[in-house]
């Protein structure tokens, strides 16, 4: 295994972390809300606000340890993406700054004020909208070189049917993991009626994520169809991850193992998620940017890697321990110890 | 847009970002060491005060730091979006301190998560000491990276430049540069410092305000006992980074002393104008500068003669250079008198005009970080890397930064009004007397 294939495995890992838990969060964010303009915001609250509180930060740094690594492993990135993706970024970063103080000023300031909790509620769908963009450009077709410099051609990005499918499921798929995730939350605070209603949710949004999932895959058979040849050679791991999603989904139907339900969705997301990584190799912006001539000199790859080592040897306890006193705390998740600060 | 328009923008983007990301860092840096000791000197004596005191400022530490946090995440991904050719460059030979940022900041943002929900978990205050231990560390850390990343800018080293290439790059050479050990130690010092002096203003404000509960006498008593520690060490730390810069950056020292032509038994320049090129109303100190360089009041100290006219920062970098210093030097100054006063049972520290005095000196603090900060960046133009890029080389090529600009004053003039409005709020519903009244219910009596 090269340096290179480290450095992008364990960047497309740390992606994938951010994928799952900010899901959760954005997607508990935008259920809280329009249950709150509903009004139904008593069956929802407490379950959501108990499990987010405590790791609203820890969501943040999983996107900040990814594009920092991106840039310290692939210097080049900078230079192709930082120039063109000046305007979507910011827009996310805006939206992120909306979100991130949200939970300190909502929860010991004006808790409950509506409009904020709908501005809240709304960050939270379009800022992996706006992120995936990352994505649809990564394809190829929307960056053109001028005078060395590399620009992004707007009308044809958002013309393009494969942006909009992106868009989409990035949204589905939020509120598909977020409502399989919190209806298995739910119930281990045993409270049956926020389980109920989030599992209407997680079946509600199970078929439009598959739907949309395969629609990609087909669109990208004429926008870039070397990307797409590779994905068919790994039609087994798709095939796997379709297996998983049917698992979950008949769990959830059946009311049963809803912890062994989320289970397979993370297994299946990550199937379908590496799948669409491997099957993209060599590329991080076709087709002028592979991870080959983009990685960084050597002496500066292996001091990476070896902080990152160093790094989870400090990180994984602590977040194990973060996990047993809140997530796997029967009396923390049923509301009996809430005391804080 | 032409390009220069987008060089100009750039940086007036990136100077608003980190002009009010680092009121929330310093800040942010500071206070998880504050709440520790007085947790510690709570449980150390016993006094459920100091622990009431780490409490309430960790609440309100939690506004800060989530406001800290957006606008670092905003710094960190425009560092990339508007000098993608200096990220490209540098990001060969310094990605390794940053990167050790996020896992320090990952560290500490894990710990503060379980402190801040786990309060009244654990009957044993040792442990939530324990949990506090991490998020000072991680904090303090974080600064110490991020600051290694900034003085690698001003004094690059750890490559070899062969015809446009990056080659012998040694990340560790590179983190462990001329201008690393000054800086880190002077902007964690100072971080301490503001956090200090910050904390102490809202103690004297209590007080003004005619709450006169011991509690508030605690804290400010405490508070500016650090605050003074952490002047002399900005002192001291201050002088070494003179020594630096005329050994490193002589320009930098040169401009900001209005130091023209080299000489010995060199003068320090304090205050003052510049008209014409001439300097008006300044006083003069002799042989200081001599002395701040190369602890040697005969020593000759490089003028701006030296350099040719395109690397001379720019002059107005003084006035910044005195606003930091003289205030710096102005709550050493009130924090000794402070506790030497307290020491020997003075009764002025408690007329209402000092303790106006001791509530000017946090913002007072935090206008000295600026001025310090934007001296240091300021002071390294034309460049971006030292010696090596220049600042209009460095910037984007996109055409839409000045739009992007008004979004984000519109974003930080939200979160600043928001923060200052929610912590108000917050201290306001739940005055001290208030909580004491409710502790002293729940635990039965040994509260005063």
């Amino acid at each position: 295994m090269t340096l290179e294939i480290i450095g992008i495995s364990v960047l497309w890992m740390f992606l994938f972390g951010y994928v799952i838990v900010a899901s959760i969060d954005f997607g508990a964010g935008f259920f809280n809300a329009y249950n709150i303009l509903t009004r139904r915001e008593h069956i929802l609250t407490n379950v959501i606000q108990r499990y987010l509180s405590p790791v609203w930060e820890v969501t943040n740094v999983f996107l900040v340890f990814f594009f920092v690594g991106v840039i310290g492993f692939f210097p080049k990135t900078a230079f192709y993406y930082g120039t063109t993706l000046l305007v979507p970024v910011s827009i996310a970063i805006i939206l992120l700054a909306i979100r991130g103080s949200y939970y300190a000023f909502a929860m010991y300031g004006s808790y409950g004020h509506k409009g904020y909790t709908f501005m809240y509620g709304m960050a939270g769908l379009f800022i992996p909208a706006s992120l995936s963009i990352v994505l649809t450009i990564s394809e190829g077709g929307f960056i053109s070189m001028v005078n060395d410099y590399p620009v992004l051609d707007y009308w044809e990005l958002f013309t393009s049917p494969l942006t909009w499918s992106i868009f989409v499921l990035s949204i589905t798929a939020l509120l598909y993991i977020s409502a399989v995730f919190l209806t298995w939350y739910a119930n281990k605070a045993g409270d049956t009626s926020a389980t109920e209603l989030l599992r209407k949710y997680a079946l509600i949004w199970a078929l439009p994520t598959m739907v949309t999932a395969g629609g990609i895959i087909f669109e990208l058979r004429s926008h870039n169809p070397e990307h797409y040849a590779r994905i068919l050679d790994l039609w087994w791991v798709f095939g796997l991850s379709f297996l998983l999603f049917i698992g979950t989904v008949w769990f959830i139907f059946k009311r049963k193992k809803y912890g062994l339900a989320f289970g397979l969705l993370v297994g299946q997301f990550a199937l379908a998620f590496f799948g669409y990584g491997v099957s993209h190799y060599p590329y991080l912006l076709y087709p002028y940017l592979t991870i080959y001539d983009s990685f960084t000199n050597e002496a500066m790859a292996i001091a990476l890697i070896t902080a990152f080592i160093a790094g989870l040897g400090l990180l994984l306890p602590s977040l194990y321990l973060l996990l047993r006193l809140f997530l796997f705390n029967k009396d923390y998740v049923r509301g009996n110890k809430d005391h804080h600060t | 847009m032409d390009n220069e328009q987008a060089v100009f923008y750039s940086r007036v983007l990136t100077e608003l970002t980190l002009s009010f990301h680092i009121i929330y860092a310093t800040i942010g840096v500071g206070i998880p060491l504050m709440i520790m000791i007085a947790q510690w000197v709570g449980i150390k004596k016993n006094d459920e005060h100091y622990i009431l005191l780490a409490r309430r400022w960790a609440r309100g530490f939690v506004i800060t730091v989530a406001v800290g946090v957006v606008t670092g995440t905003a710094i960190g991904l425009q560092l990339a979006l508007l000098w993608p050719n200096f990220m490209e460059l540098a990001g060969n030979v310094i990605a390794l301190p940053l990167f050790m940022e996020t896992f320090a900041f990952f560290f500490e943002a894990i710990f503060l998560g379980i402190y801040l929900y786990t309060w009244d978990r654990f009957d044993n205050q040792k442990k939530h000491l324990l949990l506090l231990i991490p998020v000072a560390v991680g904090a303090s850390f974080s600064a110490v990276f991020i600051t290694i990343v900034n003085a690698f800018m001003n004094a690059p080293q750890g490559f070899d430049l062969v015809d446009g290439e990056l080659i012998n790059i040694n990340p560790l050479l590179a983190m462990f540069n001329p201008a690393m050990p000054t800086k880190v130690a002077h902007v964690v010092s100072t971080a301490y410092m503001t956090s200090a002096f910050v904390l102490a203003s809202i103690a004297a404000f209590r007080l003004l305000k005619g709450s006169n509960h011991v509690y508030h006498k605690k804290a400010l008593f405490l508070t500016m006992k650090v605050g003074l520690v952490f002047a002399i060490a900005t002192a001291i730390i201050g002088d070494f980074s003179g020594k630096y810069l005329a050994e490193y950056q002589p320009e930098k020292l040169a401009a900001a002393e209005w130091h023209f032509e080299t000489e010995e038994n060199a003068p320090l320049i304090m205050y003052g104008v510049l008209e014409d090129g001439e300097v008006k109303y300044a006083i003069k100190i002799p042989y200081a500068l001599s002395i701040l360089a190369h602890a040697n009041p005969f020593a000759e100290v490089k003028g701006l003669d030296q350099f040719p006219e395109d690397e001379v920062p720019p002059l107005y970098i003084h006035y910044l250079f005195d606003i930091m210093v003289t205030i710096g030097m102005w709550l050493a100054f009130l924090s000794a008198l402070f506790v030497f006063a307290t020491w020997r049972k003075w009764s002025f520290i408690q007329t209402k005009w000092f303790r106006w005095l001791l509530v000017a000196g946090g913002p007072l603090a935090i206008i000295a970080i600026e001025a310090g900060w934007w001296f240091a960046e300021v002071g390294r133009q034309p460049w971006v890397l030292r010696g090596i890029m220049r600042t209009e080389d460095a910037a984007t090529t996109s055409g839409q930064v000045d739009i992007m600009l008004a979004l984000f004053a519109g974003l930080y003039l939200i979160l600043g009004v928001g923060s200052v409005v929610v912590l108000r709020r917050m201290f306001k519903r739940n005055p001290v007397e208030q909580e004491i009244e409710d502790r002293r219910k729940e635990k039965g009596g040994d509260i005063h």
